[in-house]
């Protein structure tokens, strides 16, 4: 024991050993950590839960991800009043339940909501008009945080004012709850849309086009320069059955939210699944199809066009 | 030799590692055609000499495996593997886990998500051995480690909590990502290891 301790001094005295580093020299919680981590979902489809059961079902569909709420916004919808996070013992036991990483919703601006969410070890928080907002002026301050963020966005100047506040992640908004699918791809065209005009601009331009758009610069030449937004987007807010998966897919999005989609149809276990390959093989109608047959029935939707304004939900935060 | 390099596209950070695999080839290469492109069935992976396995979710990468048949194809692949995060777990003989089912490409046991959630995921500057130029600038994301290794198994890098880069024969495997970060020496080290 004493040797031991002896032969670990002289160690640090010549220098690190292969592979030992001092624990002051590790970082956590850095920029390329959490875009990194929203890297590793590419690809994959991300769903809605609200206990442990509904998280374990979908772990075995394939789910690379799963978000953890109170109720799926449909029911939220329905039940009105303040929709708020997750109780945490319900998040804790679905951390339990799954060795997938498990994500959460916070209300807009509720920086306490997302401690609370960080302190219970929630991989990604999603900052989510889908949740009644908690300030209608400020975003949370993402760059505080050690874990990632997911924001909302409906057009390219909302994504990028996200990114800049210090989101990992951004996600078409869509109407969430409605299983109408029409808001998603209106907002996956939006911005796939505004970054292709990017290539035909000159730096002039793009400066004054940031300014229109109220984003900053910076971000608009690095989305031009990319072809694409600095960090993963995915589509959410709509998406109800495999179809609607791979047409998003499509349109460009690198992977997909589904969240009343799943367990408000007939059969969430086979409706996870086949949403899962259809992602997988977005570009082949053959599989689709297949996946697609005898599915039972999608969740029952919504005609966007007959909400209320109070209704509407991708227009908390901007 | 041309290279022929597949990044198995089923989920995950596909991107990235062409990205890496393109820069690595440029900086390499002196002569003979490369190619790098996406593999989804057992029909692309035919067509490459070498193949990277990226980073994601281990279970779901293992369920799209079984799904697209290319278990035994991946199996019976000739040319080296290059593996990072979930695909370092794939390529080991032992994991705790009933729903993966690994290639059994490497003898090791290996942990997943040994270090914790994303809150414990760090970046640290390790020694890794077969590369000049000093330490590694590695970005461990909710990364597993070995915890053991067969006697024919190299590790190349080892920390407190374990092993984390190993090779063998022509593969090689890590806990963390170098295809982030543009640092390119692990890649041009397994390059030449396939003699590309």
């Amino acid at each position: 024991m004493k040797n031991q301790r002896v032969k670990r001094v002289g160690i640090k005295k010549s220098g690190p050993e292969p592979g030992r580093f001092k624990m002051e020299e590790l970082r956590f919680g850095t920029e390329l950590l959490k875009r990194g981590f929203a890297s590793m979902q590419k690809g994959g489809v991300i769903m809605d839960v609200i206990d442990a059961s509904q998280a374990r079902i979908a772990e075995e569909a394939g789910a690379v991800a799963v978000m953890s709420l109170e109720r799926v916004p449909s029911d939220i919808r329905k039940m009105g009043g303040v929709a708020r996070m997750a109780d945490p013992e319900k998040v804790l036991e679905i951390i339990d339940a799954v060795s997938i990483p498990v994500m959460g919703k916070v209300r807009i601006g509720h920086f306490v909501e997302a401690q609370v969410l960080e302190s219970l070890g929630v991989d990604m928080i999603d900052e989510s008009e889908v949740l009644t907002p908690a300030d209608e002026q400020y975003h949370i301050d993402k760059k505080l945080f050690k874990v990632p963020f997911v924001c909302g966005a409906r057009d390219l100047g909302e994504a990028l004012r996200r990114i800049n506040e210090g989101a990992a992640m951004i996600r078409t908004k869509g109407e969430a709850g409605t299983g109408n699918v029409v808001e998603a791809v209106r907002h996956m065209r939006n911005i796939m849309g505004k970054i292709r005009m990017l290539k035909g601009m000159n730096r002039q331009e793009m400066i004054d086009f940031a300014r229109e758009i109220e984003a900053p610069a910076e971000l608009v030449f690095e989305c031009s320069e990319r072809g694409r937004l600095p960090v993963v987007n995915f589509s959410a807010g709509g998406i109800a059955t495999p179809s609607d998966a791979a047409m998003m897919m499509q349109l460009g999005a690198d992977g997909v939210f589904v969240g009343s989609g799943i367990f408000k149809s007939s059969n969430p276990e086979r409706m996870a699944k086949a949403i899962v390959e259809a992602v997988n093989h977005f570009n082949d109608a053959d599989v689709i199809a297949r996946v697609s047959k005898g599915l039972g029935d999608a969740m029952p939707g919504l005609d966007v066009h007959t909400l209320r304004d109070d209704e509407v939900l991708q227009t908390r935060g901007r | 030799m041309d290279a022929k390099i597949g990044v198995l596209a089923l989920q995950g950070n596909v991107s990235e590692h062409i990205d890496a695999f393109c820069l690595a080839i440029e900086r390499v290469k002196k002569k003979g055609a490369s190619e790098v492109f996406e593999v989804r069935c057992p029909a692309d992976l035919a067509g490459c000499n070498a193949l990277a396995i990226p980073g994601g979710e281990s279970t779901t990468i293992s369920r799209l495996i079984e799904k697209n048949h290319l278990h035994e194809p991946l199996c019976n692949f000739t040319g080296g593997i290059f593996a990072t995060c979930a695909g370092m777990v794939l390529m080991a003989t032992d994991v705790a886990d009933p729903r993966i089912r690994t290639l059994g490409l490497i003898e090791m046991a290996v942990d997943r998500n040994a270090f914790g959630r994303q809150r414990e995921s760090f970046e640290a500057d390790i020694s890794v051995r077969g590369i000049d130029g000093g330490p590694f600038h590695a970005i461990f994301i909710r990364a597993p480690v070995a915890t053991s290794t067969g006697f024919d198994v190299e590790v190349l890098a080892r920390i407190d909590q374990g092993i984390v880069a190993v090779e063998k024969g022509k593969h090689m495997a890590f806990s963390f990502h170098p295809e982030l970060g543009g640092d390119t020496r692990l890649h041009e080290r397994f390059l030449r290891m396939q003699g590309i």
